[in-house]
């Protein structure tokens, strides 16, 4: 038996949401068309589109559906970064951190690597907060030459959640546009764009028990920005490509579905998530548990554990048919030590032996008790293995 | 018994996986990430651990039905064979990436760990076979496919580690018939290119890539008179019986070609020469270690056979060990080897020692008389 705890890798997708998508899938008809077949596809996507609006609390036309949430990150990031370099004044700095995901981090190198940009990684104290002081400081001397600021709202790796008011209270008073990768944090702590004052923010449907290939950009009325894929103008202009009504479809509902569950499922996700810190720090001295003190997402249990690498302990689960996650993997596989940690003032080493837990859905006790039983072996093993990397 | 079949993204490996699930043993497929920037294709031969070499493992790994994994071992691996790479070469010396790596990684870093995984042995498809002895001890023995034996990279293995390895492809005639069997088994990588170049200097430029580490310093090219006769770009990169490269210009006196007969890094002289300046009948190295059950009473003098490089063919010999360290006199001269390389100690088909040369000794006296220097580097004193 599999005891899935990778729940921020994916989610399984739900059955509804499966019904749905194959459901769509059978309708013919391009959004586009001016027929009645064309309008009548055209009508779903619609409908998908005021769902996902009222799911993450925005205008159905600031929704900008994408093919997930890296190019939704890849479209706010140089499409800000862009557009705010296309007037007169020349404004190259990206302030951001050192914690965020790679779909976040790759986009601005590229920038800086390509383009000109500056990016300005703020200071991360020990528990994963962004030093506010430094960043309201740092707006007030240089925010003529500020293209965005760009800092997500819940850490995927360490569940730390981001004070979002506060980042874009800041950012306001100088006018600077703030874009959120949203993508951890929506569906399982409370996300209202309406609110935020973003400029931005991502969000993926694969998250919440949506389809793989499926996000959305939510781009506020007030934001212009430079498409980076360009064609048949579709998406306000800003993301061109046959529009994808099944997929909309599904990721519409899947989104509905856990913000409607969102109250009950915090509860009961947060005490299991309780339970399993509690037990895994009572299982062996080397762990610890992750930035602890700072306002974390409910389904996250993030820990290092001293003296073991993440591959070993995940090795060892694994075997044991547990699936969990270690810092973050690049696309040869090769799990390299957590950049979110060693952004976190964690040494390497430190950031080598690291493992994430993520609930959901179908998380029971069940899970819990038969990961707290594979642990103490795979704890054992991986400390014997120690830390070749 | 649990095996770690550790998969390079290659042909051998993959048959070697494959081979190790039908003897029957609970087999897990581990790909070694010896880089954090790995490349993303190979191009033909050049290179490997690149990130289609994982995928191609990876795929392999799901045709023969095993788990598979990727573990980093990029530290270790600059460290312990990148960065003595380096030094050796900065010392003048010419070492051998490939055995440091079944010394020091395949064999140690990733064996260390598989055994604390719960492993009991680790599987490669290298072309060599390990046989049992009457009294039970195991010995490595020379590939039944001699044109691709690979024995001599794992001479560096000790009886310990060979009761944790296992090189499921020594039986085979050739490498012909593992690509055939890799097209029935239906591996994808059974017409992949070999790979021959030093896996971590991707464009295969060894001299270019140990000039962007060691600096370009020009200097002298001298012929054993310590007579001019151009000008190098660095010392560094330049191996003691390499013909190519030289740029000299000029043919020799005599017509013949010119070889490296020493790298002097001191003075930053490349030293030339014709061949017969190369011929080294007596090699010393004073680090040693056993494969397999120590030959006894090792301080008289007994036959064997020596091979200096992975691919050179074998010289009798008579090996003694003399004040702790391996003394290795050859019957007939060998050509081109430098302070570095490792030679390995045949009996029959069975390797039984290894060796890193410290000194060599010339075959011809009027050559080692030429000059005081420049006697003392080609016979290998750096």
């Amino acid at each position: 038996m599999t005891v899935y705890l990778d729940y921020a890798a994916t989610a399984p997708l739900r059955k509804e949401v499966f019904e749905c998508y194959a459901e769509h899938l059978q309708n013919l008809g391009n959004p586009s068309s001016v027929h009645s077949t064309g309008q009548k596809i055209r009508r779903a996507l619609e409908e998908a589109r005021e769902s996902v609006a009222r799911s993450v609390d925005c205008n159905r036309s600031e929704v900008i559906f994408t093919a997930g949430g890296t190019e939704s990150d890849n479209l706010a990031i140089k499409g800000l970064y862009w557009q705010r370099n296309s007037e007169e004044i020349v404004r190259p700095l990206i302030v951001s951190s050192g914690t965020e995901h790679h779909a976040s981090i790759d986009p601005m190198e590229w920038l800086q690597n390509h383009d000109g940009a500056e990016i300005v990684w703020l200071p991360v104290d020990y528990q994963g907060i962004i030093d506010f002081d430094f960043f309201e400081k740092f707006l007030e001397e240089n925010h003529q030459r500020v293209a965005l600021v760009n800092l997500m709202w819940a850490n995927n790796e360490t569940g730390v959640v981001t004070d979002m008011a506060k980042v874009v209270a800041i950012a306001k008073k100088f006018d600077i546009p703030v874009h959120s990768d949203a993508i951890a944090a929506f569906g399982h702590i409370p996300v209202s764009f309406s609110n935020s004052g973003l400029s931005t923010m991502s969000i993926s449907a694969h998250k919440v028990g949506g389809p793989v290939g499926a996000g959305a950009l939510i781009v506020s009325r007030s934001t212009k920005l430079v498409s980076i894929i360009h064609g048949g103008g579709q998406e306000r202009g800003m993301r061109s490509g046959t529009m994808n009504a099944p997929v909309a479809k599904a990721f519409a509902l899947a989104a509905e579905l856990a913000v409607a569950e969102l109250e009950t499922e915090t509860k009961r996700l947060s005490a299991l998530r309780d339970r399993l810190v509690q037990g895994v720090l009572a299982l062996s001295p080397l762990a610890h548990h992750t930035a602890r003190d700072s306002k974390r997402m409910p389904h996250n249990a993030h820990f290092t554990f001293e003296g073991c690498s993440g591959d070993s302990l995940l090795f060892l689960l694994d075997q044991q048919g547990v699936c969990v996650s270690v810092g973050s993997a690049c696309q040869a596989g090769v799990n390299g030590p957590s950049h979110v940690l060693v952004a976190m003032g964690r040494t390497e080493r430190e950031a080598l032996g690291c493992i994430r837990m993520t609930l959901g859905k179908e998380s029971t006790d069940a899970d819990i008790d038969a990961v707290l039983a594979a642990l103490p072996k795979a704890l054992d093993g991986a400390a014997r293995a120690g830390l070749t990397s | 018994m649990k095996v770690l079949a550790a998969m390079s993204g290659g042909v051998d490996s993959a048959v070697a996986a494959a081979r190790a699930v039908e003897a029957g043993h609970e087999v897990v497929g581990v790909h070694l990430a010896l880089s954090r920037m790995p490349g993303t294709l190979r191009t033909g031969s050049r290179g490997c651990c690149t990130i289609e070499d994982s995928m191609d493992a990876q795929r392999a790994a799901n045709v023969i039905g095993i788990p598979y994994y990727v573990w980093d071992f990029s530290e270790r691996f600059k460290l312990e064979v990148v960065d003595d790479f380096i030094s050796e070469y900065e010392a003048g010396r010419t070492p051998n990436p490939c055995m440091r790596c079944n010394e020091r990684i395949k064999f140690a870093a990733l064996l260390e760990k598989g055994l604390a995984l719960g492993f009991d042995a680790v599987c490669t498809g290298h072309y060599a076979s390990i046989l049992s002895d009457d009294e039970g001890n195991l010995e490595l023995h020379r590939s039944m496919a001699l044109a691709k034996d690979q024995s001599y990279v794992l001479g560096v293995l000790t009886a310990e580690q060979l009761q944790h390895s296992m090189f499921p492809l020594g039986h085979t005639a050739s490498k012909d018939l593992i690509r055939a069997e890799a097209a029935e088994r239906g591996l994808s990588v059974a017409a992949k290119p070999d790979s021959y170049d030093i896996c971590f200097i991707p464009e295969g430029d060894t001299q270019d890539w140990l000039a962007d580490r060691l600096g370009n310093t020009t200097g002298e090219i001298v012929d054993m008179q310590g007579n001019v006769l151009g000008e190098h770009k660095g010392a560094h990169g330049f191996t003691v019986g390499q013909r190519k490269g030289l740029q000299l210009g000029r043919p020799a006196v005599d017509g013949k070609p010119r070889y490296v007969l020493a790298v002097d890094v001191k003075t930053n002289k490349v030293v030339v020469g014709p061949q017969q300046a190369l011929a080294v009948v007596e090699l010393t190295g004073n680090k040693f270690t056993w494969c397999g059950k120590p030959k006894e009473n090792p301080e008289v003098l007994f036959p064997a056979h020596v091979q200096v490089r992975a691919h050179g063919e074998q010289v009798a010999c008579e090996v003694a060990v003399v004040d702790g360290a391996m003394v290795i006199r050859c019957d007939e001269p060998i050509y081109g080897v430098a302070p570095g390389q490792t030679a390995v100690i045949y009996l029959g088909t069975r390797v039984l020692a290894q060796t890193t040369i410290d000194y060599t000794v010339s075959a011809v006296d009027s050559f080692s008389t030429a000059s005081a220097s420049i006697g003392s580097s080609v016979n290998g004193a750096v």
